[in-house]
């Protein structure tokens, strides 16, 4: 029985290896195999040196809060059912301009909504968690 | 390379449906009665028409529109990608057209119908996600609204920008919808307890921040110089066009740039205004992409209205509200309050303010801006009613 949830796809190449890394526990980031830029969201060039030559670096899997957002409905009904929820997207400490879009929790097991709106704060340091949603585990985020 | 283009060509006729909810025409019948009116406004047979340009995200093939109208032989179609951010690109793309001789008549358009299935491709998500809309989706940012929340939130931060900023620019909208008997909100007010009690969609955004949902159809032609000195209306002259696609950018989620709040706005403005003879002093009149509320401080700073993070501030005190205002903004109401098609009907509305025939008409018109969406890849125009 699938959640409803909106899933990556984790088979399409030019990912596969970040969904491989949350599936073991790591915040993976891809870089350059030739001049080592790290780059978010993935893709298939370097857009410093036009390399193909691709590497995926672990990060700390620590960062700040760089925005939030409170959804409500109208939403799809698996999002409905937890709205009104937080997404939040996290600049990692050691590189602020990588930055990965997800959901503040109190722990991996957590629900989405489980934390009062009102206490997140832009610049709150967090870090990365991973929650299974069918067959993905996704990034999601506790307070540090 | 602008003096190709500059001053060469005008819009010469506009067309419009109703606006409305669940009209009962296909989006095909739509598109050919905009464009109907548009060439009949222009005084200028079908049979003439030889250009055709229109969004990506169309329905209408050029196909069924060209032998539903009856226009003539086309000898250059075109579309421009990224929804709302299309439309001036549109008219531009057809205005180059035009002046490089690869036609003479050019109409452009847009129909839609927001109940169509293809309108809302956020509602229609459901397989595993393998563009970059995995790195939102899957974390609850899923609607436009959504998208654009959370940059909203950091400019906030970052700029000190306020929902009574946001407040001022869903009532300056409202009350000029108020002015324009065709707007879907045309009849009803909105006060700012309105907009502070309303419910909220994505915070820090409520139902007034948005766009309203609409259908219906608007059409442009553009034509020559020569052939525009005989139509009747004042045309309104093409001074200068713009796309904007930033490095680096990600549309709507551009959460990844440097600067991500430096968004397409800059880029269009940069190519707009150095291919113009005037600057953002020069002029009168805007019309700027609303989709939503916060779009309107971004694209003031980015086409150069202010000072970055002056965004906000620039609304106050009426600055915005036509017809008096500093720099009078969406006047006959915008997406928020007239009709939400893409922002085809901005396009029409500076038209209407150079012909002088606006429903909140701003005095002695002579430099008319019309923006394209803000947060995606995106274009800009400048219209004026005198030709050097």
């Amino acid at each position: 029985m699938e959640s409803g949830w909106l899933l990556p796809d984790v088979n399409e190449p030019t990912a596969a290896e970040f969904w491989a890394g949350t599936a073991r526990g790591e915040l993976l980031v891809q870089a350059c195999g030739r001049c080592g830029q790290w780059r978010m969201p993935p893709r298939p060039m370097c857009p410093y040196c036009q390399s193909v030559d691709v590497r995926w670096d672990r990060t700390s899997g620590r960062g700040r809060i760089w925005s939030f957002i409170v959804p409500h409905p109208p939403l799809l009904p698996a999002f409905a059912a937890v709205a009104p929820y937080n997404s939040i997207v996290v600049e990692l400490d050691e590189a602020p301009t990588i930055r990965y879009p997800g959901n503040l929790v109190t722990s991996a097991d957590g629900e989405i909504n489980e934390i009062d709106p009102a206490t997140i704060e832009i610049g709150q340091p967090v870090h990365a968690v991973f929650a299974r949603v069918d067959d993905v585990f996704l990034p999601r985020w506790v307070r540090a | 390379m602008a003096e190709v283009i500059k001053d060469k060509t005008a819009v010469v006729g506009i067309g419009q449906t109703a606006f409305g909810k669940g009209l009962p025409d296909t989006e095909l019948s739509l598109a050919c009665q905009a464009i109907a009116l548009a060439l009949d406004d222009a005084g200028i047979a079908p049979s003439e028409v030889d250009g055709l340009a229109s969004y990506t995200m169309e329905q209408n093939r050029e196909v069924d529109v060209a032998r539903s109208v009856g226009l003539g032989d086309i000898t250059f179609f075109t579309q421009v990608g990224f929804g709302g951010g299309a439309g001036c690109g549109v008219v531009g793309q057809a205005a180059m057209a035009v002046a490089t001789g690869q036609c003479e008549v050019a109409v452009a358009w847009r129909a839609r119908k927001r109940a169509a299935a293809a309108s809302r491709p956020w509602a229609q998500a459901r397989a595993r996600i393998a563009d970059n809309w995995q790195w939102s989706r899957p974390f609850g940012i899923i609607r436009p609204v959504d998208e654009i929340a959370m940059l909203t939130r950091r400019y906030m931060y970052e700029f000190g920008a306020t929902r009574d900023h946001l407040a001022n620019v869903a009532l300056a909208f409202r009350k000029h919808a108020n002015m324009n008997p065709a707007a879907t909100m045309g009849h009803r007010e909105m006060t700012r307890d309105d907009y502070m009690d309303a419910r909220w969609i994505s915070e820090p955004l409520c139902l007034f921040d948005n766009c309203l949902e609409t259908d219906g159809a608007l059409a442009v032609v553009v034509t020559s110089a020569a052939r525009a000195a005989d139509t009747p209306h004042p045309p309104a002259w093409i001074h200068a066009f713009a796309q904007g696609l930033p490095a680096q950018h990600q549309t709507m989620t551009n959460y990844f740039t440097d600067d991500p709040l430096r968004g397409p706005a800059w880029t269009a403005a940069q190519r707009l205004w150095a291919n113009a003879d005037v600057g953002p002093d020069g002029v009168d009149v805007a019309q700027l992409y609303d989709a939503f509320s916060p779009l309107i401080p971004l694209s003031l700073e980015g086409y150069g209205f202010c000072a970055r993070g002056d965004g906000g501030p620039f609304t106050d005190a009426g600055a915005i509200e036509g017809p008096d205002g500093r720099l009078p903004v969406n006047t006959s109401g915008g997406g928020m309050s007239e009709a939400y098609v893409h922002g085809f009907n901005l396009i029409l509305e500076a038209v209407r303010q150079v012909r002088g025939t606006s429903t909140c008409q701003v005095p002695d018109v002579d430099v008319s801006l019309v923006t394209s969406g803000e947060g995606v890849p995106t274009s800009a125009l400048i219209f004026t009613k005198d030709r050097p």
